[in-house]
């Protein structure tokens, strides 16, 4: 049945924008099936999917990346083209990609105006654009130094840079492709903040994520979409998030996790005194760290980001040399080991970095499953790659792990969902066995039901008995699937606490510095 | 034939177009009243008579085996832009060898000639690659110093050791040393008076590049070591995640790709028809195996045809001094054809985008995220 105003030939003027009926397929997929979508004007609109749903191609058709097949596309109830983003940004459309564009070796202030330059006889007129954009930063309390170069700022810091671009091109439509993904829990509050707002203002938001929490607190409504169709749009204040996800998965989701308990074994991992000396001027990303992974139990790293984490993993990993210290695998000093004997050793290593790390995008989905393990003789004999067993391996994972790619295994990783980008990376470290598993943010961009999985399978590592390393900076995640948490403060370990044992408030003054633990820590 | 090995080759055609649209201005411009004619001429001279056709292969073989070098470097990551150094290396190896060696039987000669030359190119090759593994010099600089040490080189070596006062280059080879014909002479021959023939110089060398191509394409698509090469020259953090030595694939990769080019050196002074100058000038092909592995998109089966195509283009240019236009416009109107032949990605990109958009087609390959 279809509503009674579709009978006028224009769309409806209730709404800012209207997506109707759109579709948009790839090779092997209907990314978006016959979808329509409604915006009010001055409304935060969830948009909620598993991965590969087919939220992000939707968005990218709104923007002007990809051109519909079929569909079409109203503002304020007047039918428009958008065919490239420049379209898009004439009809005061903006859009915050999952991952960032902008111009490394650029000013905050460079990059804000750029394409949309004042010149007055061919010269560049920055001024008037300096005081435009602090006005905007003032007004969001952005806190942000516009003359840095943007190489130089954190993540953060990036995405506000982000959204100061539409709001000095003056968009009023905006969308956000998994703004949250890369925050900081504080950051996270700042950002929803912002997006109220903004909407108060009378901007409309189109906001895409994966996490409830965080739809509930800032959305007013949210439409869900499943394989590619939509499924509905609920008011965010009349719903539970068990049944958001349940519309979003087709089934019911456990969003909190049951586990035994931990019986650790014998020690894997042993770190002693590892430090590492910052750059001159700067402080030592790590003091002196030291710990025990031992079989059987799930070990968390916890703290704001930026606080040595990604340090310590690229000691452990052999990502970068260390200053001084120790490491060893089951008692073997592995401290100056390549990255591939540790492998050997038996080490897995998710990531935090997927795009830099995990991935070989030009490589396709199956050329990647194998990227630790290629000259393994299972996928090589005399310096030839078995393709066919290399795609029959792609295969295997992608059926257990549940990866949706639209070409299978042949499918270039490029043209993947986040998502599923992630989850070829866990499959291929889980998959290879290892003793121990170091996975930094491994949910990062998933969906619940994704999560779920990640985390069960996590705990059937460690109930094999295996160490787990996770590294998060989600309390949440941190407090449900860990055994042990480390609590890391400006390089040093300054907690040790097992998560039975202290509340979120606790483990929040941790972090923050505001209080830590002396004796004993950590060994 | 999947859909991007179509839009490759539909790529490839529109920059040529292109090229050969401004081409044929350069020509309208210098000499108006022949332009036609000329034009005529560099599109179908290289396919008027089976010799023609002979030489088109004999004037490709090195700018395959230079296309070969640079794409080979490329899919590491690496520029080679000293194909020409190495190339000019090799073929002074191969006739330093050629020239002197007279005790030695000749196929025993030619081979020995070929491997020296091919390893003289990969020695000056790992040069530049070792800089870079080692000392982080970058590419394009040492290549460029690496070509001229080379150019000096060859020219003091040549007037040393191989120098014909008469023409005021290298001697020529002794017939014993060059190539075998394998009976091409009777192929691509030419009738021109009862029971004379005018014979292209068409070899083995050839068969050799072609040979060599598909040896290439093997070892990129399906050997480890091309698995490993390749993901270093996508993305080198992800190859060091792995525990992809990159030092090690920077400068293999720099060898082989030296080893092309000075093959292709070989492959060149061994046929007979090129004697090398000892006037310090850089060599062009390894510039022109740049234009050709763009042109034929760096791959190896591609630059097959590319080089081809480039040598078909250059004879057919060449014989435009007929018509009265100087050879500094034929290199012009070449040039300008080749130069197109860079935007050959670009080109790519958009009617990846854009043609899947006019037919309705499914597909297009962008950040999935
Ligand atoms: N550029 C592309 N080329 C080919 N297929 C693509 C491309 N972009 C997306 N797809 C496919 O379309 C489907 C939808 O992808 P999309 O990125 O929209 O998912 P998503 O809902 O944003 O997922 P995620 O939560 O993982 O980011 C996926 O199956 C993906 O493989
Ligand atoms: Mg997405």
């Amino acid at each position: 049945m279809r509503p009674f105003f579709y009978i006028f030939k224009g769309g409806n003027p209730l709404y800012i924008i209207e997506m109707r009926n759109i579709t948009k397929s790839f090779p092997g997929i209907i990314a978006n099936d016959d979808i329509t979508l409604q915006l009010k004007k001055g409304e935060i609109h969830a948009l909620l999917g598993e991965n590969g749903a087919g939220k992000s191609t939707l968005m990218s058709v709104l923007f002007g990346l990809y051109y519909p097949e079929a569909g079409a596309i109203y503002k304020n109830g007047e039918p428009v083209q958008i065919q490239g983003p420049n379209d898009a940004n004439r009809l005061g459309i903006g859009m915050v990609h999952q991952h960032f564009k902008l111009v490394h070796n650029f000013t905050v202030l460079e990059n804000i105006v750029l394409g949309v330059e004042t010149t007055r006889s061919g010269v560049l007129q920055m001024k008037e654009a300096r005081e435009k954009v602090l006005a905007l930063s003032k007004k969001y309390s952005f806190d942000i130094d516009i003359d840095k170069e943007v190489r130089h700022i954190s993540v953060g810091m990036q995405q506000r840079v982000e959204i100061l671009k539409m709001l000095y091109r003056e968009n009023e439509i905006l969308i956000f492709d998994e703004p949250t993904a890369v925050l900081t829990p504080q950051e996270i509050e700042a950002l929803m903040q912002t997006m109220r707002d903004m909407a108060a203002e009378g901007k409309s938001i189109l906001f895409i994520t994966h996490k409830l929490d965080e739809i509930k607190q800032v959305a007013d409504r949210c439409s869900v979409l499943r394989k590619g169709k939509m499924i509905g749009t609920i008011n965010v204040a009349e719903t539970t998030k068990e049944e958001m996800s349940e519309m979003m998965v087709g089934r019911k989701v456990l969003l909190s996790l049951d586990k035994e308990e931990a019986s650790p074994g014998e020690t894997i991992m042993s770190v002693r005194n590892l430090t590492q000396k910052g750059k001159a001027g700067e402080k030592d990303p790590l003091k002196k760290i030291s710990f025990d992974v031992k079989a059987g139990e799930i070990l968390c790293i916890a703290g704001i980001e930026g606080n040595g984490q990604t340090e310590l993993v690229y000691a452990l990993t052999g990502l970068k040399h260390i200053d001084g210290g120790q490491v060893t695998m089951e008692g073997v000093d592995i401290t100056k080991a390549k990255i591939r004997k540790r492998t050997e050793t038996g080490i897995s290593h998710i990531p935090e970095d997927r795009h830099r790390h995990g991935l070989v995008l030009e490589y396709t989905l199956a050329q990647n499953t194998i990227l630790q393990t290629y000259y393994k003789p299972t996928h090589q004999s005399m310096g030839f790659l078995k393709a066919r067993e290399v795609i029959a391996y792609a295969n295997r994972l992608i059926e257990r792990f549940d990866i949706r790619a639209g070409e299978g295994a042949d499918t270039p990783a490029r043209a993947m969902s986040g998502g599923n980008q992630q989850k070829v990376i866990l499959a291929r470290e889980i998959d290879r066995d290892p003793k121990l598993l170091i996975a930094v943010q491994p949910t990062r961009g998933l969906d619940v039901g994704a999560i779920e999985y990640i985390h069960r399978q996590l705990l059937a590592q460690r109930d094999s008995g295996k160490a787990v390393l996770l590294v998060s900076l989600e309390l949440e995640e941190v407090m449900n699937v860990s055994d042990r948490i480390l609590v890391m403060y400006e390089g040093e370990i300054v907690a040790d606490v097992n998560p039975k044992d202290v509340t979120f408030r606790e483990l929040g003054l941790y972090m923050s510095g505001a209080k830590r633990m002396e004796s004993g820590v950590a060994v | 034939m999947n859909r991007d090995a179509v839009m490759s080759f539909l790529s490839s055609l529109v920059v040529l177009a292109a090229g050969l649209l401004i081409g044929f201005i350069v020509l309208l411009v210098s000499n108006a009243s022949a332009s036609w004619e000329a034009f005529r001429t560099i599109l179908t001279f290289g396919f008027s008579g089976i010799r023609n056709v002979g030489d088109v292969l004999l004037g490709a073989t090195p700018i395959i085996m230079t296309g070969l070098s640079v794409a080979f470097a490329f899919k590491t990551g690496l520029f080679n832009i000293g194909a020409t150094g190495q190339f000019a290396f090799g073929g002074l190896t191969a006739i330093l060898i050629g020239t002197n060696f007279e005790g030695m039987p000749n196929g025993l000669r030619v081979l020995f000639a070929l491997v020296a030359a091919t390893t003289a190119g990969a020695l000056w090759g790992a040069v530049p690659g070792l800089l870079k593994a080692f000392r982080n010099v970058h590419e394009v600089i040492s290549c460029i110093m690496t070509n001229y040490i080379g150019m000096f080189l060859v020219t003091f070596l040549i007037d040393r050791y191989a120098f014909n006062p008469a023409i005021g280059k290298s001697q020529a080879l002794p017939e014993g040393s060059n190539l075998p014909t394998l009976g091409f002479e009777r192929i691509f021959r030419e009738e021109f008076l009862p029971g004379f023939f005018r014979v292209s110089r068409v070899n083995a060398g050839i068969v050799i590049a072609v040979v060599v191509a598909v040896i290439i394409y093997i070892i990129l698509e399906k050997t480890t070591f091309g698995y490993e090469l390749k993901a270093c020259g996508f993305n080198k953090d992800a190859a060091k995640y792995a525990g992809i030595s990159q030092n090690r694939n920077i400068v293999a990769s720099m060898m082989i790709s030296g080893a092309l080019a000075g093959l292709g050196g070989a492959l060149l002074y061994m046929s007979g028809t090129e004697s090398m100058g000892a006037s310090n000038v850089l060599l062009p092909y390894g510039f022109t195996g740049i234009s050709v592995a763009f042109l034929g998109l760096n791959h190896p089966v591609g630059i097959i045809f590319s080089g081809s195509l480039v040598s078909y283009l250059f004879l057919g240019g060449a014989r435009t001094q007929v018509m009265g236009f100087s050879i500094e416009v034929v290199e012009i109107v070449i040039s300008v054809i080749i130069y197109f032949c860079a935007f050959v990605f670009l080109v790519k990109t958009f009617l990846g985008k854009h043609i899947g958009k006019l037919l309705r087609r499914k597909g297009e390959r962008g950040d999935g995220a």
